[in-house]
């Protein structure tokens, strides 16, 4: 069972949480092109190693996570929050 | 095979008598006795018949490495098949009886397999049922599904009860520093150590006794180790199996509280599952013996070395008589000298010439000597056996039992769990554990040692690395190294039979022979994982604990290779089988999924609502006076909404508060339509699109004030939805100054509609004036006060079509909102309405749900597209009129009437144009209803081309499921109303 130590709520089981998809990507503007959009919804990279996901903890404090997994050894190098200024509070609290 | 109780020895209470049958016989045996014991004592020998051969089968061995003495337990309700007579304690009353036999083990009809046993070889079923000739004209399936019913009659176990469950059963969680698996020799040590470092250590157990193989051991005293590890606050759990390992150190375990007693305390769940998040795993579960295939190497008498030595010394069982040992390691000589001490006449073959062995001489010991046949059906009568080099039959010996110790495998189960080869032992003959990275520590036999000092020294240096592991210490450690034995083993995995038709079994369950094993190979299944799948070697529930390697060096030997070069198969969870009711825990019957209710649930209920499930929402579904089928009551609800007026409880809405001053610019970005210039006190009805461009939710949005939105969902999206604004706020719009905040629970909500509603409000409100026309149009949103001064929200928009408002209210004022809405109805000759009428009365408007929002739809497809705006981006924009989404053929929204409007169709009808009825057809039909309006079947759906395509021909709806086809009418999706003068009014 993969293990995420949530900033806010501490270690718990990933039943906890939903998977959100590749956080790697930067999403274009509203205004960009199909073609930018394509790229950035359909194209993906299958990562042999760590990636950079995100996580929901929509059972517990619903803060979106930016989580570094090995897809290989479900290993967990990082979480932190996605939005920077929860970042922020997080480093500061550290 | 001569097996009885013995005066002497064993761990058994002896005053305490228990009573139970197999096969309706009535035995005894004593309180600590295992089922197998029990049997043995009894000097019962055939305990099943085997899988496809019906071939008689005894005890093999004292442990979860069984795979002959699997038997049925219980009766009726309770019956459990395929339990291990060797690891189920004996209790009063216990029922247990032989499996895969007709009419019963000792007298089997299906022995006949025996004798026809070349149509059972590896591959049989495949090959005549995947499409080999002569069959081949079946194309497999049809033939299969044929023979299958009579093929799993034949070749199944037990059956299982097909009586609900009466047992209950439970999730359970724990967390520690260290789990120690296994109470052998080392996982003792192992526990003791971590524990007076002042660790908080777990140590599992499957036995009902800690001790591990010590328990085979005359002087060992399991309550004194107990007593020992309690004062040190371990915590010990006994009848405990871990059976998997899993990231993060999780290790599940199942944890049998109540299978050893006679009657069950009703508070007490039958079985445990356990998931126990540990800091470091500490793996001592042993090593189990092998067996050595040779020809008719399953006679019921056959046993392994040890086991007959844990009968002997745990149970006090002498299990033979004349007993003949066949080894080619040094464990047996302690059990021969216990065997012939209590009494049995014991030969010991060694496959090896070159050894010095001490002992007390009282048997013989013939070495380079092996087993070569065994003679007899169902007992053995004598063993002929043969010299290690140059096999033949040169001398038969007269006995009734063989024990068989063919070496020792390392049980590296769990390890292997975690994606960790094990490397093979050349000078053990054996795979042993792997280094890994995680918190992960192998010791004792399960590392490969086979002496007890060993095995304590690598507990204390299992507990160091752990304690290493996690900081609390910096202590150099060792492990000693594999083996142990004062001379090596010598491979010895198969004696090959020199007449053909030999039945040398390789795994036991499965009924799998050496000659399968070849066969596989002269067929070209030559990678392991293929010979698995081929022959079912190690696939059944004993899982190959004791024939892999055999059957691997088999393999190993056609391919002319060694055993590690061609790999061992990967073991999965579970270690053991757990079952499914232990998996369900309590998750069954009304608890198998949460249940939602609305804060006026009752209330429906006591107006007579027959309620339905919505998701897990239950939701008022009609209300029916007396006599009413679903579709009288729905028809006349759905009538009086339109004459009059009807109260409907939409609370399973999502509701969303969206606040902030950036509240307007976010709504804008993610709702296709215009939200920029909504005014304070309206709403909007907006559609939301996935970044892919298809249509994910609809809902409405009220702005409350400059900074503050009330936002409705659909029921099911309601979750989805919530999820997705606060991904787009923390992930991708951060700047953006909002905050989203479920409070679906907090509002309770009710839709008033039908001509008479402003009349209805009029009455329930504090201050009527604001209900006006001119006060209120269409689309207002009102933040008013219930009589009662209880305050409210409303808006007027409408499902229905009709004159319509939504009341909202907070949670805990439902039933007075209720019931005050629902005395003024009745004034105006009003009803209560439920989901079927409110299906009934959009689907004639044509309005849209989840069944046409199926995540395949753009705005477009569900005719809405005009509302989608062009002056600004939003979430969706980009890329919903991308190549195929906006092709001329797209299927759109129309609504269908049946050409005859007597006829009826249901949902999930195929539309077909006429003389071209098949396939998918050019559209579906997703929601019907009875219309009362129009007084005959309406209903909406899709169609290819949309309405102007097809607006003058008719088409054909096939619903292949219920053998039905009519004829259609493509109409306006808008079929009442469309103008929507009745909602304006
Ligand atoms: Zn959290």
């Amino acid at each position: 069972m993969i293990r995420i130590n949530c900033p806010y709520c501490g270690e718990r089981d990933h039943s906890e949480f939903s998977y959100g998809g590749d956080a790697s990507i930067k999403y274009p503007s509203l205004e960009a092109s199909e073609k930018e959009w394509t790229e950035a919804i359909f194209f993906r990279k299958n990562i042999r190693g760590f990636q950079l996901e995100t996580w929901h903890h929509s059972n517990g404090c619903r803060m979106w996570l930016e989580v570094e997994r090995s897809t290989v050894t479900h290993e967990i190098k990082s979480v932190r929050p996605c939005h920077p200024d929860l970042q922020k509070v997080v480093e500061n609290n550290k | 095979m001569k097996s009885k109780r013995l005066n002497k020895l064993g761990k058994i209470d002896r005053d305490k008598t228990l009573n139970f049958t197999w096969d309706n016989k009535k035995l005894s045996g004593f309180e600590g006795d295992s089922l197998a014991s029990a049997l043995l004592a009894n000097n019962i020998g055939i305990v099943g018949r085997s899988f496809k051969y019906h071939r008689p089968r005894g005890i093999f061995s004292s442990g979860v490495e069984e795979s002959g003495a699997l038997v049925t337990i219980g009766s009726k309700n309770r019956r459990d098949p395929n339990v291990r007579a060797t690891t189920q304690e004996l209790f009063d009353g216990l029922k247990a009886s032989g499996q895969n036999a007709f009419p019963n083990v000792n007298f089997d009809l299906g022995g006949i397999n025996n004798y026809i046993g070349r149509f059972f070889a590896a591959g049989f079923y495949y090959k005549t049922f995947m499409g080999i000739p002569p069959f081949e004209w079946g194309k497999g399936t049809t033939i299969w599904m044929l023979f299958e019913k009579l093929i799993r009659k034949a070749a199944g176990m037990g059956s299982a009860s097909r009586l609900p469950d009466p047992d209950s059963y439970e999730h359970a969680h724990d967390f520690c520093d260290v789990i120690v698996v296994g109470s052998g020799p080392s996982g003792v040590a192992a526990a003791i150590e971590a524990a007076e470092k002042k660790l908080d250590v777990i140590l599992v157990e499957q036995d009902s006794l800690v001790g591990g193989n010590q328990l085979s051991e005359n002087d060992f005293s399991t309550s004194k180790i107990f007593n020992q590890l309690k004062s040190l606050g371990i915590k010990v759990m006994t009848r405990t199996t871990a059976f998997g390992l899993y990231d993060n150190c999780v290790v599940g375990l199942l944890e049998r509280v109540t299978d050893h007693l006679s009657i069950p305390d009703s508070t007490l769940p039958r079985q445990r599952f356990w998931t126990i998040r540990a800091k470091h795993i500490i793996v001592g579960s042993g090593a189990l013996e092998r067996h050595i295939a040779f020809n008719n190497n399953d006679i019921p008498g056959v046993m392994t070395v040890n086991a007959s030595k844990h009968y002997l010394n745990r149970y006090g069982v002498l299990t033979g008589e004349d007993i003949v040992i066949a080894t080619n390691n040094d464990s047996v000589y302690e059990t021969a000298n216990e065997l012939s001490e209590a009494g049995a006449n014991v030969t010991v073959l060694d496959s090896r010439t070159n050894i010095e062995i001490d002992s007390n001489k009282n048997f013989e010991i013939r070495k380079g000597f092996i087993p070569y046949n065994i003679n007899g059906t169902k007992k053995i009568d004598s063993l002929d056996i043969s010299k290690s080099e140059n096999i033949n039959k040169v001398d038969t010996i007269n006995c009734d039992q063989v024990l068989l110790s063919g070496g020792w495998s390392p049980a590296v189960h769990l390890l292997s769990h975690r994606g960790v080869k094990p490397k093979w032992d050349p000078e053990n003959a054996c795979f042993i554990p792997s280094d890994t990275k995680e918190n992960i520590t192998m010791i004792g036999s399960s590392r490969g040692l086979w002496n007890k000092d060993d095995c304590i020294a690598s507990g204390v240096a299992g507990a160091t690395d752990a304690l290493n592991r996690l900081g609390v210490s910096k202590t150099n450690y060792f492990f000693p190294k594999p083996g142990g034995w004062q001379n090596p083993i010598k491979p010895l995995y198969e004696v090959k039979y020199k007449k053909s038709r030999s039945k040398s079994f390789v795994d036991y369950q499965h009924d799998v022979t050496a000659d399968d094993v070849r066969l596989a190979h002269r067929e070209g299944f030559i990678s392991v994982e293929h010979l698995k799948r081929y022959t079912t070697l190690g696939m059944a529930n004993d899982q190959g604990k004791m024939g892999n390697i055999i059957g691997l060096s088999l393999m190993a030997d056609l391919l002319n290779k060694e055993i590690p070069e061609i790999g061992t198969t990967v073991f999965r969870p579970p270690y053991t089988p757990v079952p499914i009711g232990a998996l369900t825990g309590r998750n069954v019957g009304k608890h198998f999924r949460p249940l939602r209710v609305t804060p006026m649930h009752q209330w429906n209920i006591d107006h007579g609502a027959k309620m339905i499930e919505v998701g897990l929402y239950q939701r008022p579904w009609y209300y029916p006076k007396k006599n009413e089928t679903l579709s009288d009551s729905y028809i006349r609800e759905a009538t009086f909404v339109r004459k009059t007026v009807g109260i409907c409880d939409v609370t399973s809405l999502g509701k969303i508060a969206v606040q902030g001053p950036d509240a307007t610019e976010f709504l804008n970005r993610i709702y296709s339509n215009a939200f920029a210039k909504l005014q304070v006190g309206k709403a909007r009805y907006g559609i939301m699109l996935r970044d892919d461009g298809i249509v994910m939710d609809d809902g409405t949005s009220w702005r409350l004030s400059e900074n503050e939105y009330f936002m409705t969902t659909s029921t099911a999206a309601a979750a989805k939805v919530m999820a997705w604004l606060e991904e787009l706020l923390q992930t991708r719009w951060t700047d953006l100054k909002v905050n989203v905040t479920s409070v679906s629970e907090q509002w309770a909500g009710a839709a008033v509609a039908g001509p008479k509603s402003r009349e209805v409000l009029n009455n329930c409100v504090e201050d009527p004036s604001l209900i006006s026309n001119e006060n209120f149009p269409f689309m207002g949103v009102i933040s008013t006060f219930l009589k009662g001064k209880i305050p409210c929200r409303i808006a007027r928009i409408s499902f229905s079509g009709e004159l319509a408002f939504e009341v909202y209210i907070k949670s805990d004022f439902a039933n007075t909102m209720m019931d005050l809405l629902w005395e003024n109805a009745q004034k105006y000759d009003g009803c209560l309405y439920g989901l079927e009428a409110l299906g009934a009365l959009r689907v004639e408007k044509g309005h849209v749900t989840g069944a046409e929002l199926d995540g395949r739809v753009t705005i477009d497809d569900a005719g809405l597209g005009k509302m989608a705006s062009i002056k600004k981006s939003y979430i969706g924009s980009a890329m919903r009129k991308r190549g195929v989404l906006s092709a001329d053929n797209r299927e759109t929204l129309v609504g269908f009437f049946p050409t005859d409007l007597k006829e009826t169709f249901n949902a999930g009808t195929i539309v077909c144009e006429k003389n071209n009825v098949k396939g998918q057809g050019i559209g579906r039909i997703t929601s019907v209803t009875h219309s009362p309006e129009l007084g005959h079947w309406i209903g909406i759906g899709f169609v290819e081309g949309g309405l102007d395509k097809w607006k003058n021909t008719t088409l054909v709806g096939a619903d292949p499921v219920r053998n039905k086809q009519m004829n259609l009418k493509v109409v306006s999706p808008h079929m009442i109303d469309p103008k929507g003068e009745r909602m304006y009014a």
